[in-house]
């Protein structure tokens, strides 16, 4: 066994290009976000020993070594749920470089989500006593077949608890397609939107999920190299620590949902126990942060997370947005780069990379003054900061 | 144009042979006297492998809805209405809500158990309590 470092850091980071079409395979899309993370760290291809992605990811680890000449792997961890797991990598690779198990992880996540395959369209098939069936087999033969249905059912209820409308909801839309616009790495660069065209888009769900509610669907791959802070001192860029880190699966969640747990199905301790976790082991809550990217797949999640996360009480997140809170001079910006809404959608980890882009200070919509920022989404969190004070 | 047939596991197969001869049974721990839905091989409370099926009233209330219109979803001419129930025996399903028009659902409405035919199987729906049970 190696020495066990106190902290893991983010030394890398590698990002494809954001299209509907990359034109290639996700085997390639996977080496060569891989590639540019290890180039943007200044660490040989031979040195990863650790691996972490998604279940879900296609691209495989004997061919991922093979193209990049990993010499070894001590330590492979692929994560179920989805998206929802994104941020949840994080607290994989940190056991592996805690433990002394691995010294050089890469997380990565490659896929073409719009050219070969749409999230977004409803399934007609699932496998049978497959991981992650058990919770579809109950929703199929009801129409409800693609995660947009699953989400709506929860809205409809936060809708009609909290006095919220697909107006609110909507205002998550128009504040990260601004953002967007200013970002030269995103699909919906230079295109904002207002409100009326959010009202105008097309209903997904009624009544909560309209077109402009939804993320995109997208092409692409996204990496991130995580080290021990002895070997980042040798390495090309300032590493950004990571804090803390969660994984959390609660009794009953599903991959989008808590339909059977609770009284409640607006239920957020999920939320509101990672954000606790997270403070005990950073000293630092979500809200005291300078930076939130938020897991947006549909625009009801955010309001959801942000009460969970504590940025703001129960049924209270239409007036905390409303009040300017998320905008990019606000306390608590919302995901600078876009998000999944308006930069592109490869499965969390570009909104991963843009916290990471904020904490060194070299993001396309820089946020003045960050010392830390918080990643969330759905069964994890993580804080990352510039130091350990 | 029919529903998808329901996905028959080993562990849910008394679920759907049930909705085949019109019954909503839903899954019960005797020893716990406790329901759970969706089924497991082991109630999580006593640990016990023995769970019985046990029919409902078919009775409850809409505790939510959402319509998915775009892009269509499979098996349906029209946008069905996705619909969580709370059974009054004190479980919540997935199932739909038909015959009422959307501009009228109200939240925490009473409903009452029909049954739908898919190709090979049935599914259990329901509709407003005041209605009568039909698709």
């Amino acid at each position: 066994m190696k020495n066990r470092p106190s902290h893991a850091v983010i030394a890398g980071i590698g990002q494809t290009e954001f299209s509907k079409e990359s034109g290639r395979s996700e085997q390639q899309l996977a080496a060569e976000c891989i590639k540019m993370a290890l180039d943007d760290a200044g660490i040989a291809a031979a040195d990863v020993d650790g691996v972490v992605t998604f279940t879900l990811d296609n691209s495989d680890d004997v061919s991922t070594m093979r193209s990049l000449g990993f010499d070894q792997l001590n330590y492979i961890s692929r994560l179920p749920h989805g998206g929802g797991a994104s941020v949840a990598t994080l607290a994989h690779a940190q056991a592996a470089i805690l433990s002394g198990t691995s010294e050089v992880v890469v997380i990565w996540r490659a896929m073409n989500e719009r050219s070969q395959y749409r999230f977004g369209q409803p399934q007609q098939q699932i496998p049978v006593n497959a991981s992650g069936s058990t919770f579809a087999e109950w929703c199929m033969p009801f129409g409800a077949q693609s995660p947009a249905s699953w989400e709506g059912v929860v809205a409809q209820r936060y809708m009609h608890q909290y006095g919220a409308t697909n107006e609110d909801f909507g205002s998550v839309s128009v504040t990260l397609r601004k953002h967007a616009a200013t970002n030269p790495n995103a699909w919906f660069y230079e295109k904002p939107i207002t409100i009326e065209d959010h009202q105008a888009s097309r209903w997904v769900v009624a009544p909560a999920i309209r077109l402009l509610d939804c993320c995109q669907e997208s092409d692409g791959g996204v990496a991130i190299i995580v080290t021990t802070p002895e070997r980042a001192k040798d390495l090309k860029q300032t590493p950004v620590y990571l804090r803390g880190a969660v994984q959390r699966l609660p009794f009953e969640h599903e991959i989008i949902s808590d339909y059977y747990y609770a009284d409640d199905i607006t239920r957020q301790d999920i939320y509101s126990t990672t954000a606790k976790d997270l403070k005990e082991q950073s000293g630092i809550a979500p809200q005291e942060t300078q930076v939130a990217m938020i897991y947006d797949n549909f625009t009801p999640q955010i309001f959801s997370q942000l009460e969970g996360y504590g940025y703001c009480g129960v049924g209270e997140a239409k007036d905390y947005i409303k009040d300017g809170h998320l905008e990019l001079d606000g306390s608590s910006p919302l995901s600078p780069n876009g998000g999944h809404i308006g930069e592109g959608y490869i499965h969390g980890l570009n909104l991963m990379t843009e916290g990471i882009r904020q904490v060194r200070g070299s993001a396309a919509n820089q946020v003045k003054n960050v010392d830390s920022v918080f990643l969330g989404a759905g069964v994890g969190g993580a804080i990352i900061a510039k130091g350990l004070d | 144009m029919k529903r998808m047939d329901p996905v028959r596991t080993v562990d849910n197969a008394f679920f759907w042979d049930a909705a085949e001869a019109e019954r909503l049974d839903i899954q019960a721990c005797e020893a716990c006297d406790v329901l759970w839905h969706p089924p497991r091989p082991m109630c999580p409370k006593c640990h016990s492998t023995e769970l019985t099926p046990r029919t409902m009233s078919g009775k409850g209330k809409l505790y939510s809805w959402s319509m998915p219109i775009h892009p269509p979803a499979w098996g349906f001419e029209e946008p069905p209405i996705v619909a969580l129930i709370d059974l009054d025996e004190g479980v919540r399903l997935v199932s739909n809500l038909v015959g009422v028009d959307p501009e009228s659902i109200t939240n925490d409405m009473p409903v009452t158990v029909g049954f739908a035919e898919t190709p090979k199987s049935k599914v259990p729906f329901f509709t407003a309590a005041d209605s009568g049970g039909s698709e």
